[in-house]
């Protein structure tokens, strides 16, 4: 395999993979070690309590944050070395996120809100092609003061997906919806994994969720306590919340 | 008082955990809090310092006045026996009159090649003066009987390093004595001390010799007679009827009209001094105080906005709106009150400065600054009355939030209403400038506010600045356009126009110019002003009268033409008919039409022609000097030749005059600079740090996001930098139109009739003005991009506003 074919290597690996805050008596481990590898293309749900860890594994390959020690790929690049402005391109280059809370810019319209990302990226898709991926393509130009909680988080998926990313992260993304605005967001991240063929990192309280995923990673304490590789999935209309 | 005191401990009861809070608020927007104190401080230090230098300025000057029984009246004469004085002290409401010698002399000065004009003024033998004492810091009075002893001016002595015991040779009327110092003295009429002619003091050309009575006496041929009365008044008197009595007394011996202590010269520019600082003291500091309520107001309403959840929680536990309000009224109060105990520092430090500068330019022998208990009251008044104005707004809001809605997040801010773009700009914006403009249409309260608030500062430096640049304009103009010649003579008396080519013989004259000054009263309806007559030649190259497009006025041969100041003292226009009193020679009373008025900066003169004026004297072929145009390398053997010129009563170099003003505005021009720059430099690190900071709260959200998405730091600040600097570029030409604005009113508080400041647009002033408030805003720009780098983007992204 050429080094810089890197079509067939794994999304992510992190190889001791460890985080601390602050020091001595008061230092808390919030990741002890994690080793682990996204296959390219798959929808991976994130399971476990409060602090267990996993939004801190996220922010790390994410590129939000950095490790205490081990190292983190992203497919042959190793994140662990990278400095502030690499990080700052790996993010505008491959990376998607989508916030429990939208953060969306209220001074920008909807279809503004997209462009501020496609502005920037590469190989971006049209604006409208995002919008109507979402299902918003008769909105394009509300304000984000003009819009409902599911319509504001479909525009902020829109906003992650308009660079094509390699991989989108989803940290709690439905935790401010009700279960059938929830639904419809997790049906668009459904078909964004499909369709794009991006992976996909969910972070969730929500159990349920972890049936449309290819794999669950269960955190606990800062480790993983245990991986399972789904045989069936169900679409977001079979769950159960 | 027992209400007020269980008032008082109740709010020391409920408060307290609010204090914490408070402090610690304090301390989380200290840069802010400091920024604002700072705006506070320097609207208080000017204030304080000014009104504080105001009232030290005037308490020195009627106590220096007392102490040394400054005249109310003076009353020059051509001679006039000493029993007039007994008449005139009978006049109704004259409390004291004293007669003495007072004249023209030519101190020859080791070393000077020209000799430097004097005045000689006479103390009488065996006693004190009745009245205009002087204050001896050094040496003695001279002795009764010694009539080579005198007294000269400290300033004088100072600039020309003479001690006691020194010699120097003075000619008056043509004798040249020895004379040896014998004291060192100042004294109340010579506190700002402007050689004839001129507007700036210049101690190394101003000469003041004190001798004995006997001593002038024999040098002016006035036995038994004087030449200047001087008279107090009694407390309440009005100064008018005595003058009338006095000129009436004293017009058979030659009086040349008698005037107040406020026409005297050196009180004169003392008074328009104060005059100036008060109308600086007023109009200065409210705009600091303007901008720091501004500042308050947008630091005050953001806090609440943040603070809404807290706001909520405090009200659910119980608190009233009253004692939630409170704190945040007390917040804005300690803000003001430290910058307000900053400021009464700062300016009683720096009107200690000041003094130090004013004693040295005024030669008061004791200048205690002082301030006014009131005035550190007032300064702190309008401090907390300013914070209060900028946080009570705030406070409808505090009352308006209830508990339920506070602790729920607010709605994302709707820009929906904020103005379309419309599609041709959006063609040219990219999503970063479209979210600044929208801020700024969302906001155009705000944003007019720290435009103008800029612009106000900028406006005042450039103001000031420009004025200062006009007084350059002033000397460029007089002395190198109007008087082009190079050496004015006056002789002591009307002397016959050949003299005046005599002076043509003279080494190096290349050209001579004879003149004729007469003083006289000048009357238009019920203004009038004491001033005189220049008479011009036919003609005139080296002095001129010019109208305000530069070009020569030719002298009409009837007709009278004035200076601009003059005809708007005397409220006239060319056409008008004046009435011109005469106060020597035959003092004839005319009745001249005003032919034309001239464009001049210096004094406020009146011109004829020199044969017309000499007709309506009745005194034909008369000049009272010459102006010479003269080859610069023949000066010292010129110089030497006048020294033995009898009659003459002074000689001026006009680059002398023109070094001297040089000198007193390069000094002044750098600190001038430096404090105007400082003005508006501070008054657009509190705005734009304010700002930036308050922009920085309302978007922390927003700049994590773009960082998130793969934007820069620098690129996410532009969202936070792009609307401030919007803000500078509006202000500055904004500021530009208000410092042209009020360089007019500033030109106008400067000009009186002694000088008149013209105003014209000066680049250099609103350039320097202008980098002020860019340096600022780019130095707060700095601080505050600098904290975006330390965002918590994580932290950020994951709190609901």
């Amino acid at each position: 395999m050429a080094k810089d074919d890197t079509s067939q290597l794994p999304t992510f690996r992190t190889r001791g993979l460890t985080k601390v805050y602050g020091e001595g008596a008061a230092a808390v481990h919030a990741l002890r070690g994690v080793d682990l590898t996204i296959p390219k293309g798959e929808m991976v749900v994130l399971l476990g309590p409060s602090g267990s860890g996993k939004s801190t594994l996220l922010n790390i390959i994410g590129g939000l944050d950095r490790a205490t020690d081990g190292a983190a790929f992203f497919q042959d690049q190793n994140l662990s070395e990278m400095n502030d402005r690499a990080l700052t391109l790996y993010r505008r280059d491959h990376v998607g996120f989508v916030f429990q809370f939208y953060n969306l810019m209220p001074s920008l319209t909807a279809r503004e809100n997209v462009e501020l990302v496609t502005e920037i990226a590469d190989d971006p898709m049209e604006v409208e092609e995002a919008l109507r991926l979402v299902g918003l393509g008769e909105r394009m130009d509300h304000f984000p003061a003009q819009m409902s909680g599911g319509e504001q988080q479909r525009v902020a998926i829109a906003r992650a997906i308009a660079k094509n990313p390699t991989v989108l992260f989803c940290d709690e993304p439905t935790g401010a919806l009700d279960s059938k605005t929830g639904r419809q967001v997790l049906h668009v991240i459904n078909d964004i994994n499909r369709d794009l063929g991006a992976t996909v990192m969910i972070v969730t309280h929500a159990a349920a969720t972890a049936q449309m995923a290819h794999r669950v990673i269960h955190f606990a304490d800062g480790a993983i306590r245990e991986v399972v590789e789904n045989d069936t999935r169900l679409s977001p209309d079979e769950i159960h919340w | 008082m027992t209400r007020a005191l269980a008032l008082m401990r109740f709010i020391g009861d409920v408060m307290r955990a609010l204090d914490q809070k408070l402090l610690r608020d304090l301390w989380r927007i200290k840069g802010q809090a400091g920024a604002i104190a700072l705006v506070v401080a320097v609207g208080v230090l000017l204030l304080v310092m000014m009104s504080g230098m105001i009232s030290s300025l005037e308490e020195t000057r009627t106590t220096y006045y007392e102490r040394y029984r400054l005249a109310d009246v003076f009353a020059p004469v051509t001679r006039a026996p000493k029993k007039m004085l007994d008449r005139l002290a009978e006049i109704p409401g004259v409390d004291a009159v004293e007669g003495r010698i007072q004249g023209g002399a030519l101190v020859d000065m080791a070393g000077q090649d020209l000799p430097v004009r004097a005045q000689v003024v006479s103390l009488p033998e065996w006693r004190e003066p009745r009245l205009n004492g002087v204050y001896l810091a050094e040496g003695q009075m001279p002795q009764a009987g010694r009539n080579d002893e005198v007294l000269i001016l400290r300033s004088f002595a100072k600039a020309h390093d003479l001690a006691l015991g020194d010699r120097l040779a003075a000619t008056m009327h043509g004798n040249r004595r020895d004379f040896r110092v014998v004291g060192i003295a100042q004294a109340p009429e010579f506190l700002f001390n402007v050689p004839a002619g001129e507007f700036v003091p210049d101690d190394n050309r101003f000469a003041v010799l004190w001798m004995n009575e006997e001593a002038l006496e024999a040098a002016f041929d006035l036995k038994g007679a004087f030449n200047e009365a001087l008279l107090s008044l009694e407390r309440g008197a009005q100064v008018e009827p005595v003058l009338t009595a006095v000129d009436a007394l004293l017009a058979r011996y030659g009086g040349l009209g008698a005037y107040g202590v406020g026409d005297q010269m050196s009180n004169r520019f003392l008074s328009e001094e104060i005059k100036g600082l008060n109308a600086t003291a007023k109009a200065v500091p409210p705009i600091f105080m303007g901008v720091a309520a501004f500042l308050l107001y947008i630091v005050i309403s953001r806090m609440v906005q943040a603070e809404r959840e807290q706001i909520g929680l405090i009200k659910a536990f119980g608190y009233t709106d009253v004692e939630v309000a409170l704190h945040y009224v007390k917040l804005v109060i300690v803000i003001a009150l430290t910058g307000a105990l900053l400021g009464c520092l700062g300016g009683v430090w720096s009107g200690r400065l000041l003094a130090g500068v004013y004693q040295s330019l005024y030669h008061f022998p004791f200048l205690v600054f002082r301030v006014e208990p009131s005035s550190f009251a007032a300064g702190i008044l309008v401090s907390v009355l300013a914070a209060v104005v900028g946080g009570a707004s705030v406070l409808r809001r505090v009352f308006a939030l209830t508990p339920a809605v506070a602790m729920r997040p607010p709605a994302p801010a709707d820009f929906s209403r904020s103005g379309a773009i419309s599609d041709s700009l959006k063609r040219w914006l990219d999503q970063p400038s479209r979210m600044v403009l929208r801020r700024v249409m969302r906001n155009p309260g705000r944003v007019f506010g720290a435009v103008i608030g800029i612009a106000a500062g900028m406006g005042l430096s450039s103001a000031q600045l420009s004025v200062m640049s006009g007084f350059n304009d002033v000397l460029d103009k007089t002395y190198g356009v109007v008087d082009r010649s190079d050496v004015a003579v006056t002789f002591f008396e009307q002397m016959p126009e050949k003299t005046a080519f005599d002076l043509a013989h003279l080494p190096g004259v290349i050209e001579v110019e004879p003149t004729r000054a007469v003083s006289a009263v000048l009357r238009h309806g019920p203004e009038y002003y004491r001033g005189g007559i220049t008479g011009l030649v036919p003609g005139a190259k080296l002095s001129r009268a010019l109208d305000k497009d530069g070009a020569d006025i030719e002298m009409p041969t009837r007709g009278i033409v004035l200076a601009k100041a003059l005809a708007d003292i005397l409220n006239v226009q060319p056409g008008g008919t004046i009435t011109v009193e005469v106060l020597e020679g035959r003092r004839p009373v005319l009745e001249l039409h005003v032919a034309r008025i001239a464009d001049t900066l210096l004094g406020a003169p009146a011109y004829m022609q020199l044969e017309a004026l000499n007709t309506a004297m009745n005194e034909p072929g008369r000049i009272s000097g010459a102006f010479l145009r003269v080859d610069a390398e023949a000066y010292p053997a010129l110089f030497a030749a006048l020294k033995d010129v009898p009659k003459v009563a002074g000689v001026t170099r006009k680059d002398d005059a023109r070094a001297a003003m040089k000198k007193l505005m390069d000094a002044g021009a750098g600190t001038m600079r430096f404090v105007m720059a400082a003005i508006a430099g501070i008054i657009t690190f509190g705005i734009v740090y304010n700002s930036a900071r308050i922009s920085f709260g309302e978007q922390s959200r927003d700049l994590a996001s773009l960082r998130v998405m793969g934007f820069s730091q620098g690129e996410a600040s532009f969202i936070l930098l792009g609307e401030l600097a919007l803000v500078v570029i509006l202000a500055i030409p904004v500021g530009v139109l208000i410092g042209y604005g009020l360089s007019f009113l500033v030109a106008a508080g400067f000009s009186t009739d002694l000088y008149q400041i013209p105003t014209e647009f000066k680049a250099d002033a609103y350039g320097v003005a202008g980098a002020a408030v860019v340096l600022a805003a780019v130095i707060s720009g700095w601080l505050v991009k600098r904290e975006i780098g330390r965002v918590d983007l994580v932290a950020t992204l994951k709190t609901r506003e």
